[in-house]
């Protein structure tokens, strides 16, 4: 029998639709303002500190609409915007630094729909409102250093293989090693062949030149490493800001994107993600009782400082070194297969190192780590104040005269050495970074422009819905059935897809596909009208009309569908928004209009005796 | 039953290709003259530079608030109304030596001290030269690709010389739709450019279904020469082209009135690329075609067609 879909066709249909209907869901249900806790480094969010919250709103007279603990964050939910602010703040004033609290807004998605992984569309920035900044990391600085730690390392070990040198520089990229004798020359040649990895060696014979050049993979890992570095780090900083849900992403070579959504004040923003956290290396004054020093009695010289584990250290105020010599720091395990702390510093660092640990074999020496918080307390100008933290975060023994590489061992669990690696490196970017970019949008033009997008989305659907009825009829009816579940279709796509933003062009994707989706339609209903002219019966005309169109339509869309695909590739923010959701739109238009309204006509007109047909 | 036109009667489209090429050529021609006079009013995404949206309470004092700069240093400055009268726009060009990474917190407050009401922000955007740079470069790159692309699939799928009038009338909406922007001093910015991407994806579904036509007409019907059969395919396919066009025309006047401010320069762009990609579809590619001598052989399916192909087989 003609027009009559199988049984699983009809069902994939319904099933395709129910599940889109039941992700898009989410969306309809608002979001509220919320305020966010998260533990920074050394506190836990538990029981004790849900009290506190708990406690804290009961002070200040709020009725949160909910407090949950999850996934070591506690979410509050308020009422109303100015109430998220008051929450704020206090919540900042009684948990103190430890604790991350920021503003933010949490989807009111019911529970059974959560339960199933259902969560509203993520919206960009120009629909949200915050800063989006784009950060380039200075490669020339990067490799120079690099380069220069190098230029440290060869002038050492050939001063100890006692080969004399005209001089040793650093030239662009190069290391230049310039020879006295043919046989300094030769000696040289022979040491520096294949010592280093990642550095071809070029010889001038007649000069007694000596180049170590970095290969392009040494190259690539030291921009990479530059990058990551940036990236550990501006992540940290942002953790300190309060942001809920940031972004810290690398984009292309040398590129970071930074995305602080809900933040206006950039230019607290900026000076935070300038902030500089430092490390330095002091001696422990092991002389003194630590004892003494907490009930006030510090000895003249030292200073107490607390441990990141809890109790305090008496530190000698003299600084050995600080933070910005290290070059790298990476964790690994020892002979004994004990996590350890590998550390290079550059030639500077490593002279005072050896310096200071020349005398010291066998005592303490502490790393100290330091960086600045928000506080909670606002100034005059009501700005937030910052407040210096200083921590002990290691202290271990020298063993031995430390020069340019050395290593921190017996740490307690592999964890810890990432961490204390990763501190290392906090402490000393080894490329200095720079603004390139940076959008703000305020949080009220980015409500008018949901609001703007939203109308443009209705009343363009409304416009295109209206003309189909009355140029088609029925069949121009079952169009728009197909073109409201198309909307349903993209919205639950997106809510599904994790990666996908709606921007305000992404809005005017789902327009602009609303006014294309319904070409397919307007392909098939043409189609169909000329087989009727040509005189075949209704059920033959609806077969050739959906079979003799189904061509035009694939070859119609693909063409289309490569140019959103070169969008999305090539594109970046606003745009790559645009073309997510004319992919999907182009897709779930197809399904629509094609088998989606096959369906329903198939079951309203298939399959029986008619005489004409409403299209 | 509604009609858009009755197509009874085939409409002897190509006898007028001259006229439209006439037309094309003419606005064609005025296109490349104004964008290499007038040029093309790039925007902050191209050129680089610091835009910074304020709102005011009440409507704004634009001669105050351009004093107010130019007394502190920011003569260059561009200020302007944007949509009503209480918004503002602020642009600055990117400057040697001045740290513009600041420059929008600047005048941000700047604009603060010297105003009684509130002074809202609503967008700042700083956009480096290096980054404007590239852009360009990408956006052009864009472009480029996806007529190639397009060019090698429709070669693939249909035949070159569809392909060549299928890409003709591509690289005639964009030039035009360039041409509209650069003599109507329209700001052409990152969003226009996905517009203009996007004109591309219109135009093309277009002339698929052109091209679709005409194959399939040359298949069926062997007694009608090459211009009849193009004619007979434009016919046919005529109530299509003007409805999709229609509804498509509908809903970007939904987004070119209610879609706001930032989106406008987007609607702009794609309403009036539809409208030429229409006429294109019709016009450019398929007389480009003729042009160059398409012809049934051309189109004929690979293998040798079975005899009785066209009875539907029975069920």
């Amino acid at each position: 029998m003609l027009n009559k879909f199988p049984l699983w066709k009809n069902l994939m249909v319904i099933v395709i639709l129910a599940v889109a209907t039941l992700y898009a869901l989410p969306n309809i249900y608002g979001e509220d303002y919320a305020v966010q806790i998260s533990a920074s480094r050394n506190a836990t969010v538990d029981t004790q500190t849900l009290g506190t919250v708990e406690q804290t709103l009961e002070d200040i007279a709020i009725q949160p609409k909910g407090v949950v603990l999850e996934e070591g964050q506690i979410l509050v939910r308020v009422n109303s915007d100015a109430e998220q602010l008051q929450a704020r703040d206090a919540l900042l004033r009684a948990l103190g630094t430890n604790y991350i609290v920021a503003l933010n807004l949490a989807p009111a998605t019911p529970d059974w729909l959560a339960d199933i992984g259902g969560t509203p569309m993520k919206l960009g920035l120009d629909l949200r409102g915050g800063v989006h900044f784009l950060m380039e990391v200075d490669m020339a600085e990067a490799t120079r250093k690099i380069q220069d730690q190098m230029r440290d390392t060869v002038r050492g070990e050939l001063r100890e293989e006692r080969i004399r040198s005209t001089s040793i520089r650093r030239d662009e990229s190069d290391v230049v090693v310039q020879l006295r004798t043919d046989e300094d020359y030769a000696a040289a040649e022979s040491y520096l062949n294949n010592r280093y990895p990642g550095y071809t060696l070029l010889e001038d014979e007649a000069t007694r030149t000596l180049r170590l050049r970095m290969t392009e993979a040494k190259l690539k890992e030291t921009q990479d490493y530059a990058i990551s570095q940036n990236v550990t780090i501006l992540r940290n900083r942002v953790n300190e800001l309060g942001v809920a849900e940031p972004v810290v992403q690398r984009q292309g070579a040398d590129r970071i994107v930074v995305q602080l959504p809900g933040v206006q004040d950039t230019a607290r923003a900026k000076e935070i993600l300038g902030a500089t956290a430092t490390l330095e290396f002091r001696m422990v004054d092991d002389e003194n009782s630590v004892y003494e020093a907490e009930q006030g009695r510090v000895p003249f010289g030292s200073e107490l400082f607390p441990n990141r584990n809890g109790g305090n250290t008496l530190l000698k105020e003299d600084v050995i070194l600080t933070g910005d010599h290290i070059v790298n720091a990476t964790s690994g395990f020892d002979e004994n297969q004990r996590p350890q702390v590998s550390i290079s510093l550059d030639g500077a660092g490593g002279d005072k190192m050896s310096l200071a640990t020349r005398d010291n074999v066998g005592k303490p020496m502490a790393t100290l780590f330091i960086e600045f918080k928000a506080t909670g307390e606002r100034d005059e100008n009501d700005r937030i104040i910052f407040e210096r933290n200083a921590e002990v975060i290691n202290v271990a023994t020298i063993q031995s005269r430390l020069g340019n590489n050395f290593r921190i061992t017996g740490i307690n669990s592999q964890q810890e050495a990432q961490n204390l690696a990763l501190l290392l490196r906090a402490g000393a970017l080894i490329a200095p970074i720079q603004i390139v970019e940076e959008r703000t949008l305020g949080p009220s033009l980015g409500k008018e422009n949901i609001e703007l997008g939203t109308q443009a989305i209705i009343w363009g659907f409304l416009l295109v819905v209206i003309f189909m009825v009355i140029y088609y009829k029925k069949f121009g009816l079952v169009a728009n059935l197909a073109l409201t579940a198309n909307l349903v279709l993209i919205i639950g796509v997106m809510s599904m897809i994790p990666g996908a933003t709606l921007t305000l062009p992404g809005m005017a994707g789902i327009v602009l596909t609303v006014g294309m989706a319904v070409d397919a339609n307007v392909l098939i209903f043409e189609r169909i009208r000329e087989e009727i002219k040509a005189k075949r019966s209704p059920q033959q005309a609806i077969h050739h009309g959906y079979d003799s169109a189904f061509s035009t339509i694939m070859d119609a869309n693909v063409t289309t569908l490569i140019v959103a695909i070169i969008l999305f590739a090539i594109g970046t923010g606003p745009v790559k928004g645009f073309a997510v959701t004319l992919a999907i739109g182009i897709i779930t238009s197809m399904f629509t209009a094609i088998v989606g309204t096959r369906a329903v006509i198939n079951a309203v007109w298939g399959g029986k005796r008619i005489d004409k047909l409403s299209v | 039953m509604h009609e858009i036109i009755k197509t009874d009667k085939t409409l002897p489209f190509m006898r007028f290709r001259f006229g439209a090429w006439v037309l094309s050529a003419v606005l064609v021609i005025a296109s490349i003259v104004s964008l290499s006079v007038n040029q093309l009013n790039w925007g902050l995404d191209f050129t680089g530079g610091t835009v910074i949206e304020v709102g005011y309470e009440n409507s704004a004092d634009l001669p105050a608030i351009r004093d107010t700069l130019d007394t502190n240093g920011f003569g260059g400055a561009v200020v302007q109304n944007f949509g009503t009268q209480q918004d503002v726009l602020i642009r600055i060009e990117p400057q040697e030596g001045v740290k513009a990474q600041e420059l929008g917190n600047q005048i941000l407050s700047l604009l603060r001290q010297s105003s009684e009401g509130q002074v809202e922000m609503r967008r700042i955007e700083f956009v480096g030269p290096q980054v404007g740079d590239e852009l360009t470069e990408q956006g052009g790159l864009a472009m480029l690709t996806a007529l190639l692309c397009i060019l090698v699939y429709i070669a693939l799928r249909f035949e070159w010389r569809l392909a060549l009038g299928a890409v003709g009338a591509l690289a005639h909406d964009v030039i035009l739709t360039l041409g509209l922007f650069s003599f109507l001093g329209l700001e052409f910015d990152l969003t226009v450019l996905a517009a203009l991407l996007a004109v591309i994806g219109y135009s093309i579904n277009d002339t698929v279904v052109v091209c679709d036509r005409i194959r399939e007409n040359f298949r069926k019907y062997h007694k009608y020469t090459a211009q009849e059969t193009i004619d007979g395919a434009l016919t046919d396919t005529m109530s299509r082209t003007v409805i999709t066009s229609l509804t498509t025309i509908l809903v970007l006047l939904a987004l070119f009135f209610l879609g706001g401010q930032l989106i406008h320069g987007f609607a702009t762009a794609l309403l009036f690329g539809v409208i030429i990609g229409t006429y294109s579809s019709i016009y450019i590619a398929s007389s480009l075609a003729f042009a160059l001598g398409v012809s049934r052989e051309d189109l004929m399916p690979p293998e040798i067609e079975k005899e009785g192909e066209d009875l539907e087989p029975l069920p």
